[in-house]
């Protein structure tokens, strides 16, 4: 087991294996998408409240839900690379950034959207869970901004680390601001005590939006992990090696 | 651009983000870190007077009263223990509707009543087809009814 | 038409599902180039190395 890991932690290793999973998240992903993006748009039914404006769930939980999934690869990236001094763990970290502010940004402009015409605003100031996610974002900012202030990348890796880690408080205050503390946005419909609170019809799609969106969240940080590699190694004989031989190593 | 500009840029950068970041959690989090606060909180005399503040519960049914043809209209807000009257002219969202929760931002006014310059509604976590909520009404009426049934009294927070 | 049109609300839900798809559309786009970028330079700087050999 453990020389399992060690092996699929170094980086030439992961380099190719990457290249090899990356289809295998990209295409489920994308097929499941697809149903759940018909589904949810065509299939399922409106809601008894909302109507079809309800629909906008079908991108908005998956984004949500992934803004804190890639923050949580980050911290634990930075934690594992502190710790055990691991390359590739500082590279996850460093790959998994940019997406998890994409899908933040995701997140709030679609919750945005949505707020609009069901609670009567696009953003409210002082509700905890539109504030918390939003620092969310500033944290994912942060980070990118400290990384590519330092130089070096060793010492990027851990000032980034520690940052990554501090702020781990802050998607736990994402989570259960809802139920922590009063706020506009509802509580919990698929994690609810006595089961997801959602008809069947609707609730398939948004199962097969979330894992679809998993997996190419999955494929995209495995693309950006593998680049974040060759450019860390790009002085290693691995690297000169890989690109003098025939296939090259794209 | 020169190396070093960029560094200071984006530690700038970085110091705004962190500075920004910490206000609004200040600024979020400040009054218990509620969004609004409760009927019976209200009710009970337990609120703010000098500054506007956000009350949240569900709206009474049978409760609305609009008057014609202006944008003026009443209602009573309830959290099942309590119950509030609050005035307010103005537009408001599409899912504001009896029964359902709604969350009111404005003050007390002298006569008991609060008065809303702005009114939000909540949904709650259930998403399903309107036949289903239709077959689901009768249940949900004798949920609501037992509810209220063991509900504390109004002065008991 | 109803199906797009979604009582009023489609300019809201085809607005959520066009701006998804088109960040992450936008982000693999241009994760790809920087990638390819990256490979090229190390390739020329190698190329370069093992032709003063």
């Amino acid at each position: 087991m453990w020389n399992f890991f060690k092996q699929l932690a170094s980086p030439p290793h992961f380099y190719r294996l990457a290249a090899t999973i990356i289809p295998w998240l990209a295409v489920p992903g994308l097929l499941l998408i697809a149903y759940g993006a018909y589904a949810g748009l065509f299939l399922a039914p409106e809601d008894y409240q909302q109507g079809d404006a309800y629909r906008i769930i079908y991108v908005h939980v998956p984004a949500a839900y992934l803004s804190m999934m890639a923050y949580m690869f980050m911290a634990l990236g930075g934690a594992i690379g502190l710790v055990w001094r691991m390359k590739l763990a500082h590279a996850v970290g460093a790959a998994a950034a940019p997406l998890g502010a994409a899908f933040t940004f995701l997140a709030l402009v679609t919750g945005s959207i949505w707020g609009r015409p069901m609670w009567g605003t696009w953003w409210e100031w002082g509700d905890p869970r539109l504030t918390s996610e939003l620092i969310l974002l500033f944290l994912y900012f942060g980070y990118m901004a400290l990384r590519s202030a330092i130089d070096d990348t060793a010492k990027a890796d851990k000032a980034s680390a520690v940052l990554a880690l501090v702020g781990v408080v802050n998607v736990v205050v994402v989570h259960f601001s809802v139920e922590w503390w009063s706020s506009l946005h509802q509580g919990q419909t698929l994690f609810k005590k006595g089961g997801p609170g959602m008809d069947a019809e609707m609730l398939y799609p948004l199962i097969a939006m979330i894992v679809g969106f998993t997996l190419v969240f999955g494929a995209l940080l495995a693309r950006r992990i593998r680049t974040e590699v060759l450019h860390r190694e790009r002085r290693t004989r691995w690297v000169r090696e890989m690109i003098l031989s025939p296939a090259g190593g794209r | 651009m020169k190396p070093r500009q960029q560094r200071m840029l984006a530690v700038g950068l970085a110091a705004l983000g962190i500075a920004i970041a910490a206000s609004l959690t200040l600024r979020a989090f400040k009054d218990n870190m509620m969004f609004f606060i409760d009927i019976s909180v209200v009710v009970a005399g337990d609120h703010p007077t000098e500054r506007t503040f956000r009350i949240g519960g569900l709206v009474v049914d049978g409760s609305v009263e609009r008057r014609e043809g202006s944008l003026e209209m009443s209602f009573r807000v309830t959290d099942l223990k309590c119950e509030l009257g609050v005035r307010y002219t103005g537009v408001l969202p599409d899912l504001f509707r009896e029964g359902q929760g709604v969350v009111a931002h404005g003050s007390m006014a002298d006569d008991g009543v609060f008065v809303a310059d702005k009114i939000l509604a909540k949904h709650d976590e259930n998403y399903m087809a309107p036949e289903v909520a239709a077959s689901l009404a009768k249940h949900v009426e004798d949920q609501t009814a037992s509810l209220q049934d063991g509900a504390a009294e109004c002065g008991s927070i | 038409m109803d199906a797009m049109t979604m009582g009023n609300y489609g300019v809201y839900v085809w607005s959520s599902f066009g701006l998804t798809f088109a960040v992450i559309i936008l982000s693999d786009w241009r994760s790809r180039i920087h990638h390819n970028r990256i490979y090229r330079d190390i390739e020329v700087r190698i190329k370069a190395l093992e032709e003063r050999q």
